[in-house]
């Protein structure tokens, strides 16, 4: 059993990921390594009171992406998506 | 970018309405939000989200904000800020949680407390356009008093084609209240939200354990997944 | 540089505290939950703690043998990477000398893991001789599970991502391997005051 008040959509990390995508991309669809199962980034569960912020799979909770600020410069870490769809135009 | 403020509007005793001029202003759609960030003289920053409450047609943005207890964001904008200031901001944000009125209908919101911001976007722009998708709205406030745009919701629901509005409060009522007087859940929803087979779009927003405890509701009751949008504030709200 | 935003200040309390702060920290009241996830909630009847690995024998306790463990009460300063601090902080736990009393072993790093799968390394002898906790009490009252109960582990000296919440063992180990924020940027050790925040410092 699990509680998730601090949990937050995906859409809260809309804004620093769209200026560094230079795109919209709450709508952005991805796929979990862990179930396989495809949301757009809005739909996911994100955590943003951490060192970094994490974004999870909503149905199992896999850490999809941890985005970290270090010393000028965004860490991003894909590691748990199979794949990141990004609509062709800006 | 920078907006100016222009006008502040008091809404309820905790809450306020800020009208931002912003120059080169890209338009937005109803549901985004804007990151607004505050930056102290010696270089401190807080940066913090908050869902814009007007509709694309107005001329000006505007954004709600309700004052937290302990919050140095919202008590520095719902409190220090003055007509004249600049607030530092990034925006719009969001192609999720949004609604067009070429999306059709017809719209279940539910709101709880200052979720509401959002969801009044969404309905100041179906007003705007004169649509004739339906819409039904769930609002959760503590009390009457506490009920953010009230005046106008219930000019809206007064309309040919307004919305059907639903106020449920949870802490107190007014002397003669008939209406719902507590959480919102299953049995209400059952009882006020469109029935699945009318094909509606459910946008919640509210507090995380308010649109968890929404979102699964209505699930339950038949709507698909896919059909139900939530933006969550996380545990205090916006 | 940003736009200064007029007779704004923010919720620092005060700006420095003598030399107690490290450099880069400010005050802080009350006490920020920070998250990479959702909050476990392991029932007390399933809950256990081990340290496994490069030991000879494993050892494991289950919720009411730990509470049987002699406690200290520790009365410390705190730092989180995200630069908030809290000073005189109190707590009850039971010392990691204490746990590892009569373990044989060849280890030289400890990875503690938790529930929810957080992981965070350390040296070995970081946790010994009285600076590491087990600790399952804060200001006196059980810790709350947004704070990391109901145990978590508290190693003040270093940024307080290394005090794992929902801490559940130790795996000893003869190498440094990352944890999880370890493993998205952030220092390997995380001393405060040579501001070890990211990789690199």
């Amino acid at each position: 059993m699990v509680e998730a008040t601090m949990r937050v959509d995906g859409n809260a990390m809309g804004g620093m990921l769209s200026e560094l995508f230079a795109r919209e991309v709450t709508s952005a669809r991805m796929a979990c390594d862990g179930c396989g199962k495809v949301e757009p980034l809005g739909a996911e569960h994100a955590y943003l009171q951490a060192p970094g912020m994490v974004l999870r799979c909503r149905h199992c909770e896999q850490v999809l992406l941890v985005v970290t600020r270090a010393n000028g410069a965004y860490l991003l870490s894909f590691r748990g998506m199979r794949w990141f769809e990004l609509p062709a135009e800006s | 970018m920078l907006g100016e403020v222009v006008e502040l509007i008091d809404e309820t005793p905790r809450v306020r309405s800020i009208v931002l001029d912003i120059p080169h202003w890209p338009g937005h759609l109803a549901g985004q939000h804007v990151d607004v960030r505050l930056t102290a003289e010696d270089g401190y920053q807080a940066q913090r989200s908050y869902s814009i409450a007007s509709a694309p047609e107005e001329p000006r943005l505007l954004i709600t904000v309700e004052r937290l207890p302990d919050g140095e964001v919202s008590s520095y904008l719902v409190g220090e800020l003055r007509p004249g200031d600049s607030l530092e901001l990034r925006g719009p944000i969001g192609g999720y949680f949004v609604w067009e009125v070429r999306m059709g209908g017809p719209l279940l919101l539910v709101a709880g407390g200052s979720g509401i911001v959002p969801l009044m976007a969404m309905l100041r722009h179906r007003a705007a356009s004169r649509t004739g998708a339906g819409a039904r709205l769930v609002y959760s406030s503590r009390s009457w008093e506490e009920i953010i745009y009230r005046e106008e919701l219930e000019r809206l629901a007064s309309g040919p084609a307004g919305p059907l509005v639903i106020h449920t409060l949870t802490r107190t009522q007014p002397p003669g209240w008939t209406g719902y007087a507590r959480r919102v859940d299953g049995a209400m929803l059952a009882e006020a939200a469109w029935p699945p087979s009318h094909g509606p779009t459910a946008f919640i927003c509210g507090p995380t354990p308010f649109v968890e405890a929404v979102a699964s509701a209505l699930v339950l009751l038949g709507y698909p997944a896919t059909s139900v949008k939530t933006e969550r504030f996380g545990p205090t709200g916006g | 540089m940003a736009h200064v935003s007029r007779g704004f200040r923010g919720k620092r309390a005060k700006e420095r505290e003598g030399d107690r702060l490290p450099p880069g920290q400010y005050l802080v009241e009350g006490f920020p939950v920070l998250s990479a996830g959702p909050t476990p909630h392991t029932p007390l009847e399933e809950w256990s703690f081990s340290i496994l690995g490069l030991v000879a024998e494993p050892k494991t306790w289950s919720w009411e043998a730990f509470g049987a463990l002699p406690k200290e009460e520790v009365r410390t300063d705190i730092h989180c990477v995200t630069k908030w601090s809290k000073l005189d902080t109190t707590w009850e736990g039971v010392s990691i000398d204490t746990l590892l009393e009569g373990v044989e072993h060849h280890a030289t790093h400890v990875l503690a893991f938790s529930d929810g799968d957080y992981t965070t390394n350390l040296p070995l002898e970081d946790v010994v001789d009285g600076k590491a906790w087990v600790a399952t009490a804060y200001d006196g009252r059980p810790l709350e599970p947004e704070h990391g109960g109901p145990a978590r582990l508290l190693v003040p000296h270093l940024y307080f991502w290394k005090s794992a919440k929902w801490v559940r063992g130790f795996q000893l180990r003869d190498h440094d391997e990352p944890g999880f924020w370890e493993s998205y940027g952030y220092h390997m050790y995380g001393d405060l005051w040579r501001e070890q925040r990211y990789a690199g410092d």
